[in-house]
């Protein structure tokens, strides 16, 4: 990549930036919910394909990360009368510690084995949750009480994921990730040419518990009420391996282009289908299986491709 | 021939939308997100769905809700929340803004009742919460002046348990010894925190004293834990998962206990349906008065309107608070909402459980223990509720 072409898409990336933090001037209560949605996927899918897209280890820890951050920020403003803001402090911390301890652990393991593993996470979370909250604190519910609105959780969300953009970007052009796509092209070589492949995986996989954590302790107010049982629902994770997959993970504005289009989708299937919901959602992801392997972006590229070849 | 066609479709078209639009200024939209797939779906079928179809059927046979004069068809706009917090706060967001629903039935369960808080507050939709027991009651309905709740708290279930343990222990019927068992989960995790220092100071000997994980397919353990305490009752803060997984080992293992107590579910037609005449003298959470000509109206109707049984607890409760809304409205006599929100404040209601009134938001009048007597699941326990059943003491498993 040209030192020109890394300029012109921070510009553009800027730019696009700022019209995403315009939003809440224009948006009504419904609208604003729907960004909300986007913001906090575009950030947890971007975030995920930062370390899955490179190395193809596809990871379902999504939900554990983002539970423990939304789960901190009930826990310590119900229990322990601790403010919203050292809670979100503290959440993203304990999901990287967190995510750099399953990394060491696991990152040996590879295909399947590490899917099914990421998967097992977040229920083994839960479960560890609940049985501290049954022994050792008690549970009086988890109450998230702040005056933020949608709005607010918006913006902090949209720089977010700017800086999640930067830390992308900053990535890509690094040896870090030249390493990371030599890893996911084939680790023999790179262990073998001299990538210490494991602390590279552990630190992008780190990274991405950060960034679930923050999610999940951000969007807590949204909420009001913390159950366990809800912040660690493995659908999201699956969603965000979804969106990631539909949008592209080659590119790091791959994701984005995969939130929009399934958040708007889904939106109106639960508008205008309601009691057919999981049926038609079903539908979709065979559909998007089937026709767009490779995402939204390797779709415009392929079209792009073909349109260069014709034209020489 | 294209041409005259495509005219008549749109002749058509926009007749039938002056026709709807006419039609639409007679018509209550009346709002209602809540579970039909995930978790809770299961609990949504039997006491939410059903009321909001017998409630909205018997106010339109009646041609409709008075409003200042004018008789008005109530139309119900329905979403599912798939049991997700998030898909809740959309769909709230949804019958607000897009579909400019008039006013709004409460979400099902205490999480999403408390999500949908802050847009319900903001677009000023009375909130009547029946499914959301919560111990920060006054705190929340100070924060959001539209929230109303009708369904009681943890602290006085408890307390009810343990005032009939220490009823049946002044009769001579049981001693000190009793087993308690809890689901690992926000509410069973609080009832049984609630009830160890309760029981420990009514003189009780809590001799087993276990939870299990949400979701937990083999009870059998549990069970034979709790019997080889010999203990002289049995008392589990449970969910319907377990509820049924307990008493189905209860009833294998014979634990022979003279009170024996399931909380969430015990009361649904379909724990009897499962266990038959076993289900005699076992007691649970919420009850009804079963005597009351009001409310076997009411179990009367929602088995001819709906074909489902109406389960002994928060079925009625739910009917009530529908009950409240469309008598605020008429007697509001308008659809302006902050109207007849102050309305609510400041009225009682004619309702199947008798007059009900708000003191801070809060109605003090609910069951909070039932338990089978002759197939019927009867209110024993309760706030300020009239009717309230002689406890029966359980003879085995019959």
């Amino acid at each position: 990549m040209s030192h020109r072409s890394d300029i012109k898409s921070l510009i553009w990336g800027a730019i696009l930036l700022l019209l995403a933090a315009c939003v809440p001037l224009v948006a009504n209560g419904y609208w604003m919910s729907i960004a909300l949605t986007i913001a906090m996927f575009t950030v947890l899918a971007t975030s995920w394909a930062l370390f899955s897209g490179p190395t193809h280890y596809i990871s379902l820890a999504t939900a554990a990360f983002f539970g423990v951050g939304g789960y901190l920020v009930g826990t310590g403003m119900s229990d322990y009368n601790m403010g919203f803001w050292p809670m979100v402090a503290i959440a993203p911390i304990v999901g990287a510690v967190l995510a750099f301890l399953i990394g060491i652990a696991t990152l040996r393991l590879s295909g399947v084995y590490f899917v099914i593993f990421t998967l097992g996470l977040a229920e083994m979370i839960r479960t560890l949750v609940s049985w501290i909250q049954n022994n050792f604190t008690g549970s009086r519910g988890l109450y998230v009480l702040t005056d933020l609105t949608e709005a607010d959780i918006y913006i902090y969300l949209v720089i977010l994921a700017a800086a999640v953009y930067l830390a992308g970007w900053w990535v890509n052009r690094s040896r870090l990730g030249f390493a990371l796509r030599i890893i996911g092209n084939d680790e023999t070589v790179a262990r073998h040419v001299g990538i210490n492949t494991a602390t590279s995986k552990v630190i992008l996989f780190t990274f991405s518990g950060f960034v679930a954590a923050l999610v999940g302790a951000l969007i807590a107010p949204r909420y009001t009420y913390i159950e366990p049982n809800g912040v660690f629902s493995p659908e999201l994770s699956f969603i965000v391996v979804i969106m990631a997959l539909l949008g592209g993970t080659g590119r790091l504005w791959g994701p984005i282009v995969g939130v929009i289009p399934f958040a708007l989708l889904q939106e109106f299937i639960n508008a205008n289908y309601s009691n057919y919901s999981t049926l038609v959602m079903g539908i979709a992801f065979l559909v998007i299986v089937y026709f767009l392997p490779k995402g939204v972006v390797g779709r415009i590229e392929q079209a792009l491709a073909t349109r260069r070849r014709s034209t020489w | 021939m294209l041409k005259t066609v495509f005219k008549a479709v749109a002749i058509a078209a926009s007749a039938s939308l002056l026709a709807f639009s006419a039609q639409a200024a007679d018509v209550i939209k009346i709002g209602q997100v809540a579970p039909k797939s995930g978790p809770l779906a299961g609990g949504a079928a039997v006491t939410q769905w059903p009321n909001v179809e017998l409630w909205s059927k018997q106010v339109n046979a009646a041609g409709g809700l008075n409003v200042g004069g004018k008789k008005m068809m109530v139309e119900i706009i329905e979403y599912d929340d798939k049991t997700n917090p998030g898909e809740h706060i959309k769909a709230a967001q949804r019958l607000a803004e897009v579909d400019k629903v008039d006013f709004i039935i409460a979400p099902y369960g205490t999480g999403f009742n408390l999500a949908a808080a802050p847009i319900y507050a903001k677009y000023g939709y009375p909130q009547i919460g029946v499914s959301a027991i919560s111990d920060k009651m006054p705190e929340l309905t100070a924060r959001y002046d539209n929230l109303f709740f009708t369904l009681g708290n943890t602290t006085s279930f408890t307390e009810s348990v343990v005032e009939i343990l220490s009823d049946m222990r002044a009769a001579g019927t049981i001693g000190n010894r009793v087993a308690m068992v809890n689901v690992a989960d926000a509410f069973g995790i609080e009832l049984a925190e609630a009830a160890r220092p309760r029981m420990k100071e009514a003189g009780f000997e809590i001799v087993y004293d276990k939870s299990y994980p949400l979701g937990t397919p083999d009870l059998s353990p549990i069970i034979k834990g709790a019997k080889d305490s010999n203990p002289d009752a049995f008392v589990a803060w449970s969910y319907p998962p377990d509820t049924f997984g307990l008493t189905e080992q209860a009833i294998i293992q014979d634990l022979d206990v003279k009170m024996y107590y399931t909380a969430v579910a015990t009361c649904f037609p379909a724990f009897k349906g499962k266990f038959g005449s076993k289900v005699e003298g076992v007691f649970g959470a919420g009850g009804v008065n079963q005597d009351s000509a009001r409310i076997q109206e009411y179990f009367k109707a929602h088995q001819e309107i709906t074909g489902k049984a109406a389960d002994g607890w928060a079925s009625a409760n739910t009917y009530v608070s529908l009950e409240i809304l469309g008598q605020a409205i008429e007697g509001a006599g308008t659809l302006d909402r902050k109207v007849v929100t102050q309305y609510i404040k400041d009225n009682t209601f004619d309702t199947i459980m008798g007059p009900i009134s708000f003191e801070g938001q809060i109605s003090n009048k609910f069951w909070t223990v039932g338990q089978w007597q002759d197939g019927k699941f009867r209110g024993v326990k309760s706030s300020q509720m009239d009717g309230a059943a002689p406890i029966v003491v359980k003879d085995g498993w019959n």
